[in-house]
């Protein structure tokens, strides 16, 4: 079946540690302008829009309503996901499946740096059973990559090479908070924060911001030159009890990722895909999510990074960007891996750019350890 | 005009009280830990799963829980992390280190702590037993921690 909904225009902030030189509406201002001029439309060709941005982490309740004005819903429709950027994309294809919209712009916003950033992470947490307990993303984060690198027997020196990779390549990203050549010492010598997370394995805390246009296939076709197709897409929810999941297991982006392969008729995603964004906010989850997107067997991602397939030039480069590593900005890291999607099948993605990029995946999460799962292919 | 402007950063503050109901399966579960220091899970009746803690209904089957089990006191360490960097919004100070324990008798595991903070003398599938706290108010903390036997 011929793709229906496209990807027209796209844009991201640089991420950075503090944006507290500009109001959240400034950094949602410049980057729903850039997305919009670069779908060429104006704020009257808009149907719809869909946002994502998260009350705590703004600091204030009904947070998107705050942004009603700068993301030019007044008079229009528009509707939140309260989770990652990826999930607000999913929604905004929907409207215009659904046949409500034929031009719908997807914002998504955050900054790392308003609140506490872990103490944000243990409201995720149920009151009754575990909020209590004091546990977070990073707690909860470290009880995963301890029971995935004991189950397929993953070594620190193993995830310290997924931190070295995606700060290198983020060397070619202009939008990218940190970014520099490090060393496996380095990594192991930096604190230990949760055994076995280092600080160094951890994505930093950062604000930014991403927008995209999407449309229908007949006003993406006469509006863009360049359209990029959703060929695929698939979303997956695990349970939120941590007790209740095999957080080594990962069915829920085992099955996301079916869904996706299925729609974009892929069968084999490491010979197919020609590059993959994808949402870890700690080392260890770039190896487990490669191995559950199906990029290579369990417990074999540390292998096929270690063998450079994963990396740019390699045969399915993983977050050429630095991924997550290079920049967090929490919410927003989703709808960032599908512009970065875009601007490689675009082939607009600079010296990050994967040579001949056809079909890209971008991948995002909500919650803790992946408890929420979303795949997208894009191809030209 | 010149965007050279001296930046203004206002400051805010979230602190509020909540009171959450725990229902009539968290409480039951809560009473027990309070009362008579046991751990309950609830048995689903289709696939017969003892979920711990105990919760209203079984996720795969879709139906209500129906007979209270007992489980524990001991169970198995699935895994676990010694946190070392310090948050307000721990209970207790750093190193801290939690465990999922999959208690004999439950097919789910329960997330709490663990007494042993000392990494080397932590391992997966080591047993461990729940300690009971001597002050008890009906809560998830009426469990102090889980220690190794």
């Amino acid at each position: 079946m011929n793709p229906q909904v496209a990807v027209i225009g796209a844009s991201q902030t640089k991420f950075e540690s503090d944006k507290g030189y500009e109001a959240i509406i400034e950094t949602v201002f410049n980057v729903v302008l850039e997305a919009m001029a670069d779908a060429g439309v104006k704020r009257d060709d808009l149907d719809s829009i869909v946002t994502s941005s998260v009350d705590l982490w703004d600091g204030r309740t009904a947070s998107n309503q705050m942004l009603t004005d700068v993301v030019g819903a007044i008079m229009k429709p528009e509707s939140r996901v309260a989770g990652d950027g990826l999930g607000a994309a999913f929604q905004g294809i929907m409207t215009i499946l659904a046949g409500v919209s034929e031009i719908t712009l997807v914002v998504s916003q955050c900054r790392g740096s308003m609140g506490a950033y872990y103490e944000i992470s243990n409201w995720v947490f149920d009151p009754i059973y575990q909020q209590t307990l004091g546990l977070d993303y990073l707690s909860a984060g470290a009880l995963q990559a301890n029971h995935y690198m004991k189950q397929f027997g993953i070594s620190q020196k193993d995830c310290a090479r997924v931190v070295i990779k995606n700060l290198r390549d983020a060397q070619n990203n202009p939008y990218a908070q940190v970014a520099r050549e490090a060393t496996v010492d380095e990594v192991m010598d930096s604190p230990m924060l949760a055994y076995p997370i280092k600080e160094m394995d951890v994505a930093p805390i950062s604000d930014g911001a991403c927008a995209v246009v999407l449309a229908s296939r007949e006003k993406a076709k006469a509006l863009s030159k360049k359209p990029i197709w959703i060929l695929g897409a698939g979303s997956c929810l695990d349970s939120h009890y941590l007790g209740d999941r095999d957080l080594a297991g990962g069915d829920a982006l085992i099955r996301a990722s079916k869904k996706a392969y299925g729609m974009a008729g892929i069968s084999d995603p490491l010979e197919e895909l020609d590059v993959a964004e994808v949402s870890a906010a700690f080392s260890y989850q770039e190896l487990l999510w490669t191995e559950l997107l199906g990029f290579c067997g369990r417990g074999e991602g540390a292998k096929i990074l270690q063998k450079g397939m994963t990396s740019l030039g390699g045969t399915l480069p993983v977050n050429p960007s630095g991924g997550m590593i290079a920049g967090n900005p929490v919410t927003v890291a989703g709808l960032t891996r599908l512009v970065e999607a875009v601007l490689q099948v675009r082939g607009e993605a600079g010296a990050r750019q994967v040579r001949g990029a056809r079909k890209a995946l971008a991948h995002g999460t909500t919650g803790c350890c992946g408890q929420g799962q979303y795949v997208m292919i894009v191809g030209n | 005009m010149s965007d050279h402007v001296e930046r203004m950063v206002l400051q805010g503050k979230v602190d509020m009280h909540f009171s959450y109901a725990a229902g009539k399966t968290a409480s039951r579960f809560f009473v027990e830990l309070r009362d008579r220091q046991r751990i309950m899970g609830k048995r689903c009746p289709l696939c017969q799963r003892v979920i711990v803690p105990a919760q209203l209904f079984c996720k795969e089957c879709f139906v209500e829980t129906d007979e209270w089990v007992e489980v524990g006191p001991e169970g198995t360490l699935v895994t676990f992390t010694v946190v070392y960097h310090k948050e307000n919004h721990h209970p207790k100070e750093a190193p801290l280190a939690y465990g999922i324990i999959k208690l004999d008798g439950a097919d789910t595991s329960i997330v709490h702590f663990l007494s042993e903070t000392e990494v080397t003398k932590l391992d997966h599938g080591m047993r461990v037993r729940a300690i009971f706290s001597e002050e008890r108010k009906g809560h998830i903390l009426d469990i102090e921690c889980f220690r190794p036997v």
